[in-house]
């Protein structure tokens, strides 16, 4: 009992909502953490997961309604308690870290005055005595050259030494309880590597963490007990071991079956059954898409240099890398929404990149994109239907159908059908919007679609449903993809050959099984390295 | 550090039931009474506005003359309603000569070729930078005064502000990803413009043109009162204003009565300019 340093016992929350009964977002969730343990909270998004830690950090706020039979840090009841005692307790006894560094930085302040306010609150040394520890803390969580970093300013830092940044100012009074609410999902792979290795280490320091993730491989690798929550229920809790391998509820088997990776290819990731079989010879020879030498300068920096790609009728190449590798500006070249400095890029043989911009529009309609935020690449005076219409009226194939029904055979396509027609994008899910931006996509029967993105900002059984729809579209229509991602799973799991980028440049490229089992070059080999797996607990 | 539940805002419920807030009640009646007034001003005068009466002259008001009489006994509250129709119509005119210009001006500075958004850009910060009423002040002596030289020195008054609303709008359409989204599928210019530029740059426009009619109608009147407008003894609203400030020690309806009717106009069009923009900007999401 008295190792719990945390124990909540029936915690209910309810959400207080304007002429409307309060909806229950949390129901009876119970769990105890002890010392220099890992607690992980598992879901997507609307789980609840998020505001189980926030009821436990007092910052639930005037919208939220918490009961609980126990709620209590060190058996002290968290309940009812006021917001000076939260402010002596936060930070001293409970450490709370956000998704976003950049958010809940001071954008104007150095981060280490940051971390010196958070010592200086609490009553901790003198302003010389904090500064030191400032730097200590800075080295504690892996920063380089604290003392030149603590000067700078959250936007000066990167992503990764921003996200310590706010772990130092977390663990400045050694709260034996951390509590971070998705620490890394911003965050490269590379980084993300880091950032666990720092949790890791505090857990061995007799900290308690509790982890807030929708990524079980994230939290495979330091999670020693997992609750998995759907809708705001437990609906599975135990150890990392047991839930990671041997599932009981269904709802965790299907958040396990649908994380994409090496093992997964060629293989459904939603449960779903198999759309139509492939016709034979899809997949040929002709380069449908080829960039030469492409180059791309800004402001005297280069996005993209020198790299030169083939998608061939049919097949999936992977464009992986981190942000700002670059890939994002090579798939807009790649849509001739950008010219290159040099170099050229040829659709089926013809130039597309210089070529003007009548001919460039005959060629659109071949080339299609799916975003990342489908939401901001809708007119939001639009309804699906106006979406779709628009895009049929540029198809230029023999029209078979009436344009509505023409759309509804789209929306059909995606999944979704008829009754979607008059809906306005910005009440649909996050799933739904893109496939709604799918059908958008291939109204217009284009030979291929570039998908910038298109499922990273996805809960991942959402990204399976999609993953799987793509892998259907693509059998059925024989549409090549220029798939770009950061996640190195998704692209395994998707491409056929793969483009490795970094600062711009292409340093792999090759066959996906190639690359991925057999990588030749250290950067490639490193963001593999990094790669957080289930598989890691098997060998384990 | 702050924390948001955004996660947790809850579905987007639709406006199940919405009610007319009371305030914009009031204001839809005050602004109908005075277009009302503007359209078929006889319907609800009492009076003749230029029938004079030596007898009842500076008369308070009363239940013969409703808001009293003027120094040579005319009745005030038929010359305000006979003075609406042109002052709305001045606050109207100069709300879409303003409109015009911003248009022109906004749209060039923000999707012209490099050679014409420039000096367009230079132009408006230059007459960003003189205040409206200076402005209009200017061309007024420019025109000289009469009633169309103030609707267009209002309009040209208001419509730097207004273009620079336009340019940073259609800024924000122009990067958007729709309009990238539209250019991708393979739209001509032409039609991202019509499509997609125009209408949602318009769309928060819309409101503003009610907050700007009222705005309007207290700049021309105040050139008015200045005796740079309309001039006497045509009753629009500035000219009385300037009319009755002689006798304003023994009359003082003569000046309070036609200001409040400005201020009604004012109020009432830039409360459902208000209401108008949160409808709008409620609607987006």
């Amino acid at each position: 009992m008295s190792n719990n340093v945390i124990e909540v016992r029936d915690l209910n929350i309810w959400a207080r909502a304007e002429n409307a009964a309060p909806r229950h977002i949390v129901k009876n969730v119970s769990f105890a953490l002890q010392r220099g343990q890992c607690l992980a909270l598992v879901g997507e998004s609307g789980s609840g997961k998020s505001v189980t830690a926030r009821a436990l950090v007092g910052l639930a706020g005037e919208q939220l309604q918490v009961q609980a039979n126990t709620l209590s840090l060190h058996g002290e009841a968290l309940l009812g308690r006021s917001e000076s005692w939260w402010r002596r307790v936060r930070g001293s006894k409970v450490g709370f870290i956000l998704q976003d560094a950049l958010v809940s930085l001071d954008p104007l302040r150095p981060v280490g005055k940051e971390i010196a306010e958070a010592l200086a609150l609490h009553g901790w040394g003198n302003a010389a005595s904090r500064q030191q520890k400032v730097q200590a803390l800075l080295e504690e969580v892996g920063v380089p050259q604290a003392a030149y970093r603590a000067s700078q300013r959250p936007g000066e830092l990167s992503g990764g030494l921003r996200q310590r940044a706010l772990i130092a100012s977390a663990i400045a009074l050694h709260p034996d309880v951390l509590i971070a609410d998705e620490p890394t999902t911003a965050l490269d792979v590379t980084v993300q590597a880091q950032v666990l290795e720092v949790l890791r280490q505090m857990l061995d320091r007799g900290t308690s963490v509790i982890l807030i993730s929708h990524d079980l491989a994230v939290v495979a690798k330091i999670a020693d007990q997992i609750l998995v929550m759907q809708g705001g229920a437990i609906v599975e809790a135990g150890t990392a071991q047991q839930v990671l391998q041997q599932p009981q509820h269904p709802y965790t088997q299907g958040l396990i079956n649908a994380i994409p990776s090496e093992h997964t290819k060629g293989q459904r990731l939603s449960g779903s059954a198999p759309g139509a079989p492939a016709p034979a010879g899809v997949k040929s020879a002709d380069v449908l898409l080829e960039a030469r030498h492409i180059v791309k300068r800004f402001r005297g920096h280069s996005a993209v240099a020198d790299v030169s790609f083939t998608l061939r009728r049919g097949e999936t190449l992977g464009i992986v890398g981190e942000s700002g590798s670059g890939k994002t500006t090579l798939s807009r070249i790649a849509l001739a929404l950008e010219a290159p400095d040099s170099g050229e890029v040829l659709f089926a043989g013809q130039l597309w990149s210089h070529a003007s911009a009548a001919a460039q529009r005959a060629i659109r309609r071949q080339i299609a994109v799916v975003y990342q935020d489908p939401l901001s690449s809708f007119d939001p005076r639009w309804r699906v239907a106006d979406i779709l219409l628009d895009a049929i009226a540029l198809d230029q194939h023999p029209a078979t159908h009436t344009p509505r029904d023409r759309a509804i055979s789209l929306l059909q396509s995606v999944g979704l059908g008829a009754e979607h027609l008059n809906q306005w994008p910005a009440r649909m899910s996050g799933g739904q919007r893109q496939r709604v931006a799918i059908a958008r996509a291939i109204a217009t029967h284009p030979q291929v679609i570039v998908l910038d993105e298109a499922v990273s900002a996805l809960d991942v059984t959402i990204q399976a449903q999609i993953l799987d729809l793509l892998s259907d579209l693509q059998a059925q229509l024989g549409v090549s993809y220029l798939f770009i991602s950061h996640d190195l799973g998704v692209i395994h799991h998707m491409s056929d050959r793969v483009l490795v980028m970094q600062n711009g440049e292409a340093v792999e490229q090759g066959a996906a099984d190639e690359v991925f089992y057999r990588p030749r070059h250290p950067y490639t080999q490193k963001l593999l390295a990094s790669l957080p797996r289930l598989a890691a607990l098997e060998i384990a | 550090m702050t924390t948001h539940l955004t996660d947790y805002a809850g579905p987007r419920t639709q406006r199940a039931g919405w009610q007319l807030p009371v305030s914009v009640l009031l204001s839809g009646i005050v602004a109908l009474f005075f277009i009302v007034a503007a359209l078929t001003p006889g319907a609800l005068a009492t009076h003749d506005p230029f029938a004079t009466d030596l007898y009842r002259a500076l008369q308070a008001p009363s239940w013969a003359n409703w808001l009293g009489t003027d120094d040579i006994g005319r009745d005030l509250y038929s010359r305000i309603i006979w003075g609406t129709r042109q002052s709305l119509l001045i606050g109207i005119g100069a709300m879409a000569i303003a409109l015009f210009g911003a248009i022109v001006l906004g749209f060039s500075a923000a999707l012209g070729p490099r050679w014409l958004a420039e000096p367009v850009n230079r132009l408006l910060e230059i007459l960003l930078a003189f205040p409206t009423l200076l402005l209009a002040l200017l061309f007024v002596a420019l025109l000289g005064p009469s009633a169309s030289s103030l609707l267009i020195s209002v309009g040209i008054g208001t419509a730097p502000g207004y273009a620079r609303l336009v340019r940073a709008q259609a800024l924000q359409v122009k990067q958007s990803g729709y309009v990238e989204a539209a250019r991708a599928l393979g739209h001509p210019w032409h039609r991202l413009f019509i499509q997609h530029i125009a209408p949602n740059v318009f769309r928060p426009l819309f409101s503003l043109v009610a907050l700007g009619i009222g705005q309007s109608v207290v700049w021309a009147s105040g050139l008015s009162f200045l005796g740079l407008g309309v001039v006497p003894p045509s009753p629009e609203w500035g000219a009385l204003l300037e009319a009755g400030k002689i006798n304003v020690t023994v009359a003082w309806w003569l000046e309070v009565l036609p200001g409040i009717a400005i201020v009604l106009v004012a109020l009432s069009f830039t409360q459902i300019g208000r209401y108008i923009q949160q409808r709008a900007e409620g609607e987006k999401r």
